[in-house]
């Protein structure tokens, strides 16, 4: 499904939507991960 | 400012692309999911008293606080209780309000109502009272809650006829994400506030408020509804209505009335039960059946998270090719083996598996959530499904309240009575593969809604709706 759009300003805008609710959930998805990988780490002897 | 709210003042004009309104719908979600990691709070608010007196108990110590007066961690449950229940009732009461005010005006009311909440819960517990929190958190910020859910579903709806699982599956795939983001920003602030006589949840809670306020504005602005008539380039709408795909309209008040509405009330309330029996016990359950560390197991929930969230937006997306009653068979009936399946991976002793089946029981739960509001414009038409969902929504509310009864009091009572803690989740692992049963049968039963409840044509469903 392509993007309707010619228009540069509305791609900027679009683009900038998108990163204004993609950046933080993209730092909450790395940061949960990270934590994730802990349970399959062997715990401390 | 009640004028740039109003519906007609946020009307897309010429140029306008469709693929702005899902940011701005999650600008919404992102911030009320942060809901699902309340429970981040409990522990740092049930040693507010030790904290300020240095005497709270070492971490590794399995009791919180000796402190008198400090709270306890069943009463702090209170909080996200009474923001499910009121996120149900406020969802149901004020749907119509949604309908006919418009997503900005409704969007602007969720934002004022659940940072509004917060910063109310945080005086509470500056100042140490319990009742201020529970009316902050979990009365004000749930009809927040319960507002902002369902602002922009029936928007999304209109603006993507072609997709309406794609994109009501994006919107509420954020209220997934925003546990995600609001657990590390609360540990984050908190480590930051924390001083030798404070914990910082205070602060913690009043800067959450403001930050959310803002990023939530962002929707405000950003959202706007397809002008009448405005169809997607390209796209036919049906002239008539498939097997289960209406293209008629039944109101929110109508739809109360129908068998469809409260078989999909059934449908909703088991899969979320079903699913807390995972998700309520999610650390307890490995850790006592795997013997894992406390770490590995928050490590766990966090994996669950990301899996429900991430449930959202492929099994929404997939409905839409797949039809909402055939995903919900799924749901269902993959689900009730995936139950049963749980107790055996404890004997063969394999973690993996355990983890496999959970992780894909929780993209089922939260692609319940997500493919519920396309099944419901499916059934009634588009007209008042905001309103419609809004009512569904008690089924959560009454989930909330029955799920974690059903798995708390069961492994106590198997605990109670002699059962060894890694075998007391059998029990209610069965007893959810049950309940997916039941939903199974409610999900087969339903079938397109009888005659007599469409109203006459589209203008009278608008003029219903306002």
């Amino acid at each position: 499904m392509a993007i309707e759009t010619k228009d540069p300003s509305l791609t900027v805008k679009l683009l900038l939507a998108w990163a204004w609710v993609g950046i933080p959930l993209a730092w909450g998805v790395w940061v949960t991960l990270n934590n994730a990988l802990k349970l399959f780490q062997a715990p401390a002897p | 400012m009640a004028a740039f709210l109003d519906r007609s003042r946020s009307i897309a004009g010429p140029g306008f692309s469709r693929w702005l309104v899902p940011p701005a719908a999650l600008c919404i979600h992102l911030c009320i999911g942060q809901a699902y990691a309340f429970s981040v709070f409990n522990k740092p608010l049930a040693q507010l008293l030790c904290a300020a007196q240095h005497a709270c108990p070492p971490a590794a110590a399995k009791v919180i606080s000796t402190t008198p007066g400090d709270w306890t961690i069943a009463n702090l449950g209170w909080i996200f209780s009474l923001a499910i229940v009121f996120l149900g009732l406020s969802a149901a009461v004020f749907g119509r309000w949604v309908e006919s005010a418009g997503p900005r005006a409704a969007m602007f009311a969720s934002a004022s109502l659940f940072c509004g909440g917060l910063i109310v819960a945080s005086f509470g517990v500056n100042l140490h009272m319990l009742p201020l929190v529970f009316l902050g958190y979990g009365v004000i910020g749930g009809c927040g809650l319960g507002i902002g859910y369902i602002s922009p579903v029936s928007t999304l709806i209109k603006w993507f006829p072609d997709r309406p699982g794609l994109a009501t599956g994006t919107a509420i795939m954020g209220f997934g994400g925003g546990a995600l983001i609001g657990a590390p920003l609360a540990v984050a602030l908190m480590k930051y506030y924390s001083s030798p006589t404070s914990n910082g949840v205070a602060a913690t809670m009043l800067t959450m408020g403001l930050i959310y306020f803002v990023f939530m504005m962002v929707g405000v602005l950003l959202v706007r509804v397809p002008a009448p008539g405005w169809k997607p380039a390209g796209y036919v709408a049906p002239v008539t209505s498939a097997h289960m795909i209406t293209t008629r309209n039944v109101t929110a008040t109508e739809a109360i009335k129908t068998p469809q509405f409260w078989l999909l009330w059934g449908v909703l309330f088991l899969n979320v039960t079903a699913g807390i029996g995972i998700l309520g016990q999610a650390s307890l359950m490995v850790q006592d059946m795997f013997a894992v560390t406390a770490v590995a197991a928050a490590g766990f929930v966090g994996l669950l998270s990301l899996f429900n969230m991430g449930g959202r937006i492929f099994w929404a997306s997939m409905s839409d090719f797949m039809g909402r009653k055939k995903t919900y068979m799924i749901f269902f009936g993959l689900g009730a083996v995936l139950y049963f399946l749980i107790p055996w991976t404890k004997n063969i002793g394999s973690l993996g598996l355990f983890v496999l089946i959970c992780c894909i029981i929780l993209t089922m739960y939260g692609g319940g959530f997500a493919t519920i509001p396309a099944y419901l414009r499916d059934m009634f038409g588009t007209v008042e499904v905001g309103a419609i969902h809004g009512r569904l929504l008690t089924a959560w509310s009454c989930a909330g309240v029955a799920g974690p009864v059903l798995v708390n009091y069961i492994r106590q009572y198997q605990i109670a009575h002699g059962v060894a803690k890694a075998d007391a989740y059998s029990v209610t692992m069965i007893i959810c593969a049950g309940l997916l049963v039941v939903g199974f049968i409610c999900n087969y039963l339903v079938k397109p809604v009888g005659e007599g409840h469409y109203v006459a044509d589209l203008a009278a469903g608008a003029k219903a709706a306002t």
